[in-house]
């Protein structure tokens, strides 16, 4: 069976092509063909899948309908769903399982969706690579010797490898958009508070948003008709109407204004990239829209903020890891200072304790000040750095990686490189502003490349919109790996 | 600010991790160069900048006061590596 879209699927289920549980047969088979290379998963829920999809097909035989009735989906292993393990990539919730759905897995339980497992990821979100999960590392479905960017990594290449129709990621520095734009897929991080993160693991709750993963812009504007829109049960969600994200799709683009952000020119951006971007705006301009120079001229201090501020929550959200109530226990411990500190020591990988040292350091007595303070002086900056931009433009353009998906083991044994190369996703977060990847090309080394659009607060719409039409225009995002 | 002024032991101690001697070195070297790079945040006059704790124009988000059943009952202290059947289990604090 040809692997379709989620829109194409949902065409095919209603017109009885094939039934809800053929498709999942179908999608488990791809699954056991390609997963042994590409490692995307952690844990397959087959199971619950299975009565999921019978379910879908009885609705379906009763003439019922719902969004995503029979459509295949996975997600990233930091949202909980009943009943499964949600490990977060970490020993020290390998056994762990979740005692509740998150709001989104809710939405999408309602929606119709079968859930057919949970991706890999860097344990916690913390990462670029995927190298940081404790249980193994996902390749990159174009190029198994290449990482497929993270967090959101197994995410990514489950949608690139067609393991799935679609999947869930999350986005606290760049985690859904340098993995799509790394696997050559669609990825959209919402507007802080579209989503709720009830039921999604804290990294750095000022920052963390659940967001789709797909093969094309109209399949994330039917997955964000589903899991967006107010939550009483997460506080920082915000109570803002959820438009019709499939009706924005077919809006006007031609009046639409794109501001071409210099910072994210020139110096350090690999010359593939650069070329394929420049390549894309035009393809924008061809379009009827008009593009001009704007500045973020904070830019290069946000990598600097973003690790002193999201290091900073982390270590207060990480803090409830000791052995209590639930997760790993150290073995070796008399007293109970020793339980925190082995079971902590035992149970986190390098690279978060990394990031809660680095938090605890700008929080403690003294540093206060001069480190998280000044980083939250340093986001108002940036903030305003994007009003300012908006104030000429509807949304920017630009690249979402300084190079393509690097070699595994490239950056493994350099934290702050791998932190930089996040330089022009993690502004979006520190604004809080909706940004997406969508494929606009490849590099020499066949190498997907991603075009990033940044949006105003709540204005998704305008991002799909542009990406469904630059979708019409081009024929980037039908590229497929060859595994 | 000076990265000088990391001292790992007392850090790693106030975050509940105990970290071996080849961590301890090599976790040392790697912040070093990563608050050197945060420093570059000195450069920027921030005299009359308000911080941003959330992007979000949010007050106080309050609820009614009623009491509802979030959770089902009994379904979370199992979920503990140790406990018996009414508490959870520690080594001994005192």
């Amino acid at each position: 069976m040809h692997q379709p879209t989620i829109i194409q699927a949902r065409h095919q289920l209603k017109e009885k092509k094939y039934s809800a549980v053929e498709l999942l047969d179908a999608v488990y088979k791809r699954i056991d063909v390609v997963d042994g290379k590409v490692k995307a998963y952690i844990h397959l829920t087959r199971d619950i899948a299975h009565r999921q999809a019978e379910e879908a097909d009885q609705k379906l035989a009763a003439g019922e309908d719902a969004p995503l009735l029979g459509v295949p989906i996975a997600l990233k292993d930091l949202i909980c769903m009943k009943g499964t393990h949600t490990t977060c990539a970490s020993h020290i919730l390998e056994n762990f399982v979740s005692p509740y759905d998150a709001t989104v897995v809710k939405r999408l339980k309602e929606a119709g969706a079968v859930l057919i497992g949970k991706t890999n990821m860097d344990e916690f979100a913390m990462g670029s690579s995927n190298e940081n999960s404790y249980f193994h590392v996902t390749k990159n479905p174009w190029d198994l010797n290449h990482v497929p960017g993270g967090s959101s990594g197994g995410s990514g290449a489950a949608v690139a490898a067609n393991e799935c129709m679609g999947a869930l990621g999350s986005d606290t520095g760049g985690s859904i958009r340098q993995p799509a734009a790394f696997c050559g897929i669609t990825g959209l991080k919402p507007t802080y508070g579209r989503v709720s993160r009830f039921g999604l693991v804290a990294f750095a709750s000022s920052f963390d948003q659940i967001g789709p993963m797909t093969k094309t812009a109209e399949d994330a504007a039917i997955l964000m008709n589903v899991i967006g829109g107010h939550d009483p049960m997460d506080s920082t969600s915000a109570d803002v109407a959820l438009p019709d994200f499939t009706a924005a799709l077919s809006n006007d683009v031609k009046e639409l204004k794109i501001g071409i952000p210099k910072e994210y020119f020139g110096k350090g951006l690999n010359a593939d990239i650069e070329k394929t971007v420049l390549e894309a705006i035009k393809t924008l301009e061809s379009m009827g829209m008009q593009a001009i120079e704007v500045s973020l001229p904070h830019t290069e201090y946000a990598v600097a903020a973003y690790y002193i501020l999201a290091c900073a929550e982390a270590s207060a959200n990480l803090s409830r890891y000791d052995g209590v109530k639930y997760g790993y226990r150290s073995g070796h411990a008399d007293n109970l200072m020793d339980m925190y500190t082995n079971t902590r020591e035992e149970g986190f990988g390098e690279e978060v304790k990394r990031r809660i040292l680095l938090g605890t350091f700008v929080l403690s007595s003294g540093y206060y000040d001069a480190y998280y303070l000044k980083g939250q002086k340093a986001r108002t900056l940036i903030k305003q750095d994007f009003e300012e931009a908006y104030k000429k433009c509807d949304l920017m353009v630009g690249p979402i990686a300084p190079a393509p998906a690097f070699k595994l083991g490239e950056k493994l044994d350099d934290p702050l490189q791998m932190y930089l190369s996040d330089i022009f996703t993690i502004s979006a977060n520190l604004a809080g502003i909706p940004a997406m990847s969508i494929p606009c090309g490849q590099s020499k080394d066949n190498l997907p490349i991603g075009l990033q659009l940044m949006g105003k607060h709540f204005d998704e719409e305008t991002l799909l919109n542009v990406a469904h039409r630059y979708q019409h225009t081009t024929d980037h995002h039908l590229q497929h790996p060859t595994l | 600010m000076s990265s000088d002024s990391f001292d790992i032991e007392k850090i790693a101690l106030l975050a509940r991790l105990k970290l071996t001697d080849e961590e301890k070195t090599r976790l040392g070297r790697q912040f070093a160069g990563i608050l050197e790079h945060i420093d570059r945040l000195n450069q920027l006059d921030t005299e009359n900048v308000e911080p941003t704790s959330l992007v979000l124009p949010l007050q106080n988000v309050f609820r009614e006061d009623v009491v509802k059943q979030t959770f089902e009952d009994g379904k979370y202290l199992p979920l503990a590596p140790r406990q018996d059947k009414e508490h959870y289990e520690v080594p001994q604090i005192l």
